[in-house]
């Protein structure tokens, strides 16, 4: 594969093809959904935490382009047994390193879309209404 | 790989005039299939507006001095062109705005809002519409009370003529419809439409977006009271819109814009407007995109209309075949392309549309994915998304190839 497939490197196609924690998590502790308007990307997350504020179990849904399907399974990879308050820390570069991919401003916003999700269900953002 | 072609129009030589055309995007070929957001412009309209801002550069209808009265010889010449282009009657019946929103918007509130229209009075829509024939009729129904009613749309893409027969009341005002689907390419009965409309006192207002830069538009064949068309997408500059109305129409239009140019007497508290169409044109206008637009509706009329359509009936129809032909690629609206201009809509299975977009750009071919500013349309189809090729006159069957080679390409990545 050429260098100019960057994006869809074996990683990505991975992780879409293969998605790692999805499907639902009936009474999860956190719980948020947004889509990006402008692709019509959806991505819901769950997030279990337990007595210890720790991740205990994440999973999560949606439909929508490589980028941001495979974004949201990296990104229940990393939460997993993460301590609540790391989870709070972890910003965009942490992902976005973890993705490894170079992204344009526009392909940038499915790759961080589950990042905005996971905003939204520690209650640290508000929904953009679509 | 491209059957011998019969093409009626010469590419290569249109190509050339294209400068973008000559351009490598990561050391390949543009291959652009996505005039239906916007065409490319050739050199000919590039040199006009260029020309204007470097040797006659004066606002019009008010300049005493050399400067202004060629500006305004060249931008009423304009106007000229645009009506002969469209069979109007008159130039007075070219109003020149921004865009074709501009234009359906200035009907909408002009004629619908602050116009005529009473509440509980009907509006009938199409499903099929672009979001800029939707939501100005929103406005209308918020503000003013009006009813909004929408003709669906087969499965196969066309208009389901037979809800008409229901739809239209004596109540219904306005009928507004697509002459050209942008998703679907399907083009409209809109001559029948209009005199259906017509029947129940109703005028009809026709975006004609995707359709005057394809094929050959006749205002008093098609019987429309208003029609609406953008400059960029039929090679003129951006930023330049026409709104086509018949004299009667356009007066009983309220002024969307209040300012410069739009007024006759102006006194403390209140005004008087000026005539059509210059009462719709507050503000001094879009002078280098009129210019410009009236250059390129020289480019194709010199082309021939009946040529561009012929050409891209070829073209599509050479895609249908090819992309129909390949596994786990679904196509989008009519199959026949005597019923459909050159917008080809596409699903590529297990892969989203917006990386099928970045792989073909990757190939250097542009194609746009997404709803395609028709979200209604796309929810009938149950589709969050699709891709769109869509082609004109600078395109050829070696594009079509690319195309299908760049699809392939997405199924290997995806498969």
């Amino acid at each position: 594969m050429s260098a100019s497939y960057d994006l869809y490197q074996e990683q990505i196609l991975d992780h879409y093809k293969h998605p790692r924690n999805k499907g639902a998590l009936p009474g999860a502790t956190l719980n948020a959904r947004d889509s990006n308007p402008l692709c019509g990307d959806e991505v819901s997350l769950h997030v279990d935490v337990d007595g210890s504020k720790r991740v205990s179990e994440v999973r999560f849904e949606g439909r929508g382009c490589a980028i941001s399907q495979a974004s949201a399974s990296i990104l229940t990879t990393m939460l997993k047994g993460l301590p609540l308050v790391e989870v709070r820390a972890l910003n965009q570069d942490a992902l976005l390193k973890k993705l490894g991919i170079p992204l344009s401003v526009v392909r940038l916003k499915c790759a961080l879309l589950p990042l905005h999700v996971l905003r939204l269900a520690l209650g640290e953002t508000k929904a953009v209404p679509t | 790989m491209a059957k011998p072609a019969k093409v009626l129009l010469n590419v290569p030589a249109i190509k050339a005039d294209f400068p973008i055309l000559q351009r490598k995007v990561r050391d390949r070929r543009l291959v652009y299939l996505d005039s239906a957001a916007t065409s490319q412009k050739p050199k000919q309209v590039i040199d006009a507006t260029s020309d204007f801002y470097s040797r006659y550069n004066a606002n019009v209808h008010r300049a005493i001095y050399e400067l202004g009265e060629e500006a305004t010889r060249e931008y009423e010449g304009a106007r000229e062109k645009i009506a002969a282009f469209i069979g109007a009657k008159s130039p007075n019946e070219i109003v020149f705005t921004k865009s074709t929103t501009e234009s359906l918007n200035v009907v909408a509130y002009g004629y619908g809002l602050k116009g005529k229209l009473q509440a509980g009075d009907e509006i009938v829509g199409t499903v099929m519409e672009h979001h800029s024939n939707h939501v100005p009729w929103h406005f209308v129904k918020d503000h003013k009370g009006a009813v909004l009613k929408y003709v669906d749309v087969s499965d196969e893409g066309t208009l389901r003529m037979e809800q008409y027969d229901e739809l239209l009341t004596k109540r219904t005002k306005i009928v507004t419809v697509t002459l050209c689907s942008n998703v679907l390419g399907t083009i409209n009965p809109v001559k029948e439409i209009a005199r259906r409309a017509h029947e129940v006192g109703a005028v009809c207002v026709v975006d004609a977006a995707q359709a005057a830069p394809h094929m050959s538009i006749d205002v008093q064949d098609l019987d429309a009271d208003f029609l609406a068309f953008s400059g960029h997408k039929m090679l003129g500059p951006t930023g330049i819109g026409v709104l086509y109305g018949k004299p009667e129409a356009l007066e009983a239009t309220e002024p969307l814009l209040g300012g410069g140019e739009m007024i006759r007497e102006v006194h403390l508290g209140r005004a008087s407007w000026n005539d059509i169409p210059y009462r719709f044109e507050g503000g001094t206008p879009n002078i280098a995109g009129a210019i410009g637009l009236g250059v390129a509706v020289d480019y194709l009329t010199k082309l021939g209309m009946e040529a561009v359509r012929a050409h891209e009936m070829e073209v599509t129809q050479y895609a249908l075949e090819r992309i129909g032909r390949i596994n786990g690629v679904k196509t989008y609206g009519p199959k026949d392309v005597q019923k459909k201009a050159g917008v080809l809509a596409f699903t590529i299975e297990n892969a989203h549309p917006h990386d099928v977009a970045s792989i073909l750009d990757v190939e250097g071919i542009c194609i746009r994915s997404g709803h395609h500013c028709a979200q209604p349309l796309m929810e009938r189809f149950d589709l969050p998304a699709t891709a769109r090729a869509s082609f004109y006159v600078y395109n050829d069957l070696e594009d079509v190839d690319a195309l299908v080679a760049g699809i392939k390409r997405v199924q290997e990545v995806f498969a």
